[in-house]
């Protein structure tokens, strides 16, 4: 049954005025973050805070165009949008121009346009979609593939494109996979593979190596049985004793790491044969685990040294702490916890700031923008901004739940967990708590795509809530 | 675990994240107190820590260029409160209608953007250091105004001007196209200080420092750990020798032309003189700006380094380089003789030549600068059966010539050489309409008509015959501290002439300078070097023809290999073998014989220019 009323008092007004709470408040630190005492006419159209109104009023329009759409366009089109937006995101690869290393911009005039913003909320649909399919269970292996591809194409180029930030955006997915049934095993190994990765910058493969081999024993040792785990610590050593000996004065290989990895497979040959008559199935999936991760201890490692590029590696290890970096990558933030820092408990007062407008602040009205909200508006201003931003995380996880179909559920958790992470990671590069990948604040930093980008992903959803009573199909 | 108590997990996860924000937030803005000194609207300043220059010295270790400190006021305009303005007039030096000025100024860049009130701009430009020192002692009667120290260059010889080129401000393009340049910055212009630009710029460093509401330092932000420090440029070593580079300029002094000495084992350029020149010292800091017009626009072009931008007909002292090509083609021999009846006549075409004995051999041919003997030199290489055409022929001359460095760059230091330019078949063709024959072009073969060279390239021949075969690119640049010179000047280029070819041309030389009869260059005789030479006319459409000399000394194990021209004065024994000589007598003897003063002194006192004039 179609539900005839009108969209107007259907849509759900407490993240409509969250949306317009947060666009005016960006709106009015852009402003504050573009303006200094030179400046002096107000109807600049060079300034950012112009063009930004510019992009509100665009966004308004399009915000019109979907709610007077049909819900049913949204999942009829899915595929077709996606489609474009991964054509458009191929056109930039070739065709695009570069800003601060990403080839991802479109440049018109003095316009410039980034697909990636539209991937965002083509691939939300089409996740949507292809979850919301009579039968989609996470389990089969061709559903499984079928969802990996949708979402590992814009990705993937995403990657090409230099545009790490956007890319890692993608895994705000997984959050929608959790929801809809993944396993939490999936995340916990997604811990394990970062801790693993921060080892591996940290220290060479034989300790990771000798890390995991340990833990892994010890695994064995209380859940499946003690004696397999002594046997195999006795071969593991007999092995690792004789083969560094033999290497040593028969090869004058001093080398460590080949006697641990025979050690290692010798112990791993004898649970496996343990495992394979007494039938302690556990047995196996530790033996996978464990053999997964030196594998991708092993790539990680390849990836850090040949792939990432010198500025990559530099931005990972002030991330971690590994390397201070105060006029390198480590400036940026540096600057911005000095601008927020210094706004104190109430700041300075609108348009007071000081370090936000003399270009102390790189980026400042773009990814740091928070510093202008921290500057100018202080605790007061930056906490008020997360309560919002969480109000109306909260506030969509609820409409989420109460989607009928599921298809507006899904998109409505995608929606839900691109928003989380651009709220999070920006926040929490600015003030120190995440590296810098470059990735814009919702509503708040410059830039007419992300702004667009941004609503549309908000809007469809709500229009998609305006029908939550019925099924969408 | 049910998908609904996931919305609960994820919620709570979200709202985590969010306190963790939160409580961050709060550590940093109102419970840590480093950032709070921040809170009181003071600023930090960055101080642009200028490295000074690399030092540029001669081959013999003289130095050539040094610094000098110079100061520049810097004014943040918004900190800028009422001041007495008379003081400041009086602190700067300057009237008071320029101090306007300089405000207008300012003003004007503010709206253009091109300034802005709370960063520093510079506002008045190389105080000296007197002046300094006056400014200095009344600063804290104006703020907003502090003083950032410069190095401008300094000049401890007054000549070389268009080897050591100048330094200025970066243009727009630069600025643009290198992120290490800011505006006002001073990068190399032209000669090797544009060229070694980046090793004599050396690195800019960075001061961070903390400043309260009035300006006033407050020591370094955050204990100094953004600072860095500047790091000097390179030194550069020349292969210069300054004295006589001197010497040349004293001996070109009112006389148009040029003078480029190699060392032939090396390539290494002793002298390049490019006359009328300017004392490098007038492109310095504020005299720049009045100085340049007057040298740009001066009908002299005293800016033009004729060294290596000036292309000439090479005249006569080409008869060396036909010679040997030649006799590596097969076509000549030494004993070949021809006959001149005062000049070559076929087919109604004439080629005249002087009176002299005839007929000549080889090397006779050279000591007397015979032209009819290379007409016939000419036409039998370009019409040898053993090659095919005349079209072929001329290729084949040509690809000798450009062996010797001709019709190219050479590669020196010099961005802007004069590539010269040597005609092939293809410019024939299309001049002649493919009808032509090695009669057409025989000018060629007494170094006159389509052909332009340069005077580096003529030293670099010389070097060449010198050195039997073989040459170095002519260079300047001998060392740089810390560093390797570019390989280019290391490698040796080979013109693919048998080394025994070029006994009979040495000789040939030899005898213009020695010969009893006919030797067109007596004049360049220098008791107790064996110098060898020859002489050349350029043929000027426009006035008097050039003198050209080129020579090389001593003939056994040669030292310096020079080329000399001198414009608008006739004949090449007359000014550029006599100049040319003693250039070479004083690089090897280091004084000149007293026999030659007389000769020394007339050179340097001819003044060419106003005969012309």
């Amino acid at each position: 049954m179609r539900q005839n009323k009108p969209t107007i008092s259907t849509i759900d007004w407490v993240s409509v005025t969250l949306y317009l709470l947060l666009i005016l408040f960006g709106w009015f630190n852009l402003y504050a973050a573009n303006t200094s005492p030179d400046t002096t006419e107000f109807f600049d159209t060079g300034k950012e805070y112009f063009k930004q109104l510019v992009w509100i009023v665009i966004a308004f329009l399009s915000i019109g165009v979907i709610l007077l759409s049909d819900s049913k366009f949204f999942v009829e089109f899915a595929y077709i949008f996606y489609g474009i937006s991964l054509f458009m995101l191929l056109l930039v690869l070739l065709f695009g121009v570069e800003v601060n290393g990403a080839k991802s911009w479109f440049q018109i005039g003095s316009t410039r346009f980034q697909p990636v913003e539209m991937a965002k909320v083509a691939s939300t649909l089409a996740i949507a979609r292809v979850m919301s399919r009579f039968e989609f269970s996470i389990y089969k292996t061709r559903d499984l593939i079928k969802l990996g591809l949708i979402w590992f194409l814009p990705f993937a180029i995403i990657i090409l494109q230099n545009d790490t930030g956007s890319a890692l955006v993608f895994t705000a997915f997984f959050i929608l996979f959790f929801r809809e049934g993944m396993s939490p095993y999936v995340i916990l190994f997604g811990f394990i593979a970062i801790i693993v990765f921060i080892l591996t910058l940290v220290t060479t493969n034989f300790f990771i190596h000798l890390a995991l081999a340990v833990s892994f024993l010890l695994f064995v040792f209380f859940k499946a049985g003690r004696k397999e785990a002594l046997t195999a610590l006795l071969i593991a050593l007999g092995l690792f004793g004789t083969s560094h000996l033999a290497l040593r004065y028969g090869f004058k290989h001093t080398n460590l790491n080949l006697p641990l990895f025979i050690a290692m497979a010798g112990a791993s040959l004898h649970l496996a044969f343990q495992a394979y008559i007494k039938r302690l199935s556990i047995i196996w999936v530790y033996l996978m685990m464990f053999w997964g991760s030196v594998v991708f201890a092993y790539s990680t490692d390849y990836f850090y040294e040949k792939i990432l590029n010198d500025y990559q590696r530099t931005r990972i290890m002030v991330l971690f702490g590994l390397k201070d970096d105060p006029l390198g990558a480590g400036y940026n933030v540096n600057q911005s916890k000095i601008a927020i820092g210094s706004g104190g408990f109430s700041g300075k007062g609108y348009l007071q700031g000081t370090q936000t407008k003399f270009d102390f602040v790189p980026e400042q009205s773009t990814d740091f923008i928070y510093c202008t909200v921290g500057e100018e508006w202080g605790f007061l201003g930056t906490s008020m901004v997360i309560i919002l931003f969480l109000i109306l995380l909260i506030r969509l996880i609820v409409l989420a739940e109460r989607q009928h179909s599921d298809f507006s559920r899904i998109y409505g958790y995608g929606v839900i967990g691109i928003f989380f992470f651009h709220f999070a990671v920006n926040i929490g590069m600015t003030i120190g708590l995440a590296p810098v990948i470059g990735i814009p604040l919702p509503f708040f930093s410059y830039g007419g795509s992300s702004l667009w980008g941004f609503s549309m992903l908000l809007f469809i959803f709500l229009k998609l809530d305006t029908n939550r009573g019925e099924l969408i199909r | 675990m049910g998908n609904s108590n996931r919305a609960i997990l994820i919620s709570v996860f979200f709202g985590l994240i969010g306190l963790i924000l939160i409580i961050r937030l709060f550590f940093l803005q109102v419970i840590d107190p480093s950032y709070k000194y921040f809170a009181d609207s003071n600023t930090q300043r960055k101080i642009t820590e200028y490295p000074s220059r690399g030092l540029i010295y001669d081959r013999n270790g003289n130095l050539l260029v040094s610094n000098q400190a110079v100061y520049d006021v810097m004014i943040i305009p918004r900190e800028v409160k009422p001041f007495d303005t008379l003081d400041l007039c009086k602190a700067l030096n300057i009237t008071k209608s320029e101090l306007d000025a300089l405000f207008s100024e300012l003003k004007k860049n503010i709206r253009n953007k091109k300034a802005s009130t709370f960063k520093p701009n510079v506002f008045f430009k190389q105080l000296s250091a007197e002046q300094y020192g006056v400014f200095q002692e009344k600063l804290h009667k104006f703020s907003g105004f502090y003083v950032q120290r410069r190095t401008l260059r300094k000049y401890e010889y007054h000549n070389a001007p268009h080897v050591l080129g100048y330094v200025g401000e970066v243009g727009e393009a630069q600025l643009k196209n290198d992120k290490y340049y800011s505006l006002g910055d001073y990068t190399g212009i032209s000669g090797i200080e544009y060229t070694y630009e980046n090793y004599l710029r050396g690195f800019k460093g960075a001061k961070f420092v903390m400043v309260d509401v009035h300006g006033r330092e407050k020591g370094a932000l955050r204990g100094g750990r953004l600072d860095t420090t500047a790091i000097s440029g390179k030194d550069l070593t020349l292969t210069l020798d300054i004295d006589l580079q001197a010497y040349g300029e004293y001996l070109m002094q009112n006389k148009i032309g040029s003078i480029v000495a190699i060392e032939p084992a090396t390539g290494e350029i002793l002298s390049m003189v490019s006359s009328p020149g300017y004392d490098p010292a007038l492109l310095v800091g504020r005299e720049r700006s009045d100085n340049f017009p007057i040298l740009s626009t001066d009908s002299l072009s005293p800016l033009l380094n004729r060294a290596i931008m000036s292309g000439y007909p090479p005249g006569s002292t080409f008869k060396t380089i036909m010679a040997l090509i030649g006799l590596q083609e097969g076509v000549l021999k030494e004993t070949t003789r021809y006959a001149c009846n005062m000049g070559y006549h076929a087919r109604g075409i004439s080629v005249g030549c002087h009176s002299h004995t005839s007929p000549l051999d080889l090397v006779g041919s050279i000591a007397n600068s015979c032209n009819a003997y290379y007409c016939n030199v000419f036409r039998s290489v370009l019409d040898n059966p053993a090659v095919g055409t005349p079209q072929q022929g001329l290729d084949k001359w040509k690809e000798y010539l450009t062996n010797f460095g001709f019709g190219n760059r050479l590669g020196s230091d010099f961005f802007n050489e004069n590539r010269g330019s040597i005609p092939g078949s293809s410019y024939y063709d299309k001049l002649y309409k493919g009808c032509w024959s090695s009669l057409t072009v025989i000018s060629l073969s007494i170094g006159q008509g389509e052909i332009l060279t340069t005077p580096i390239q003529m030293a670099n021949m010389t070097a060449a015959i010198a050195n039997k075969g073989h040459y170095f690119t002519p260079h300047v640049l001998k060392a740089v501290e810390n560093d390797t010179i570019p390989s280019r000047f290391k490698t040796s280029h080979d013109t693919h002439i048998d080394s025994i070819h070029f006994n009979p041309v040495i000789k040939g030389m030899e005898g213009a300078v020695w010969s009893d009869y006919g030797a067109t260059a007596r004049i360049a005789r220098i008791p107790g070097i064996r110098i060898c030479g020859k002489t050349g006319t350029a043929q000027n459409p426009h006035g008097e023809d050039h003198s050209i000399f080129v020579a090389f000394a001593p003939k056994e194990n040669p030292q310096i290999a020079i080329a000399v021209y001198v414009e608008n004065c006739g004949f090449g024994g007359t000014y550029a073998a006599p100049i040319a000589s003693l250039m070479i007598e004083k690089y090897l003897n280091k004084e000149i014989h007293p026999s030659r003063q007389w000769l020394e002194s007339r050179m340097a006192e001819e003044n060419l220019i106003n005969e012309t004039e």
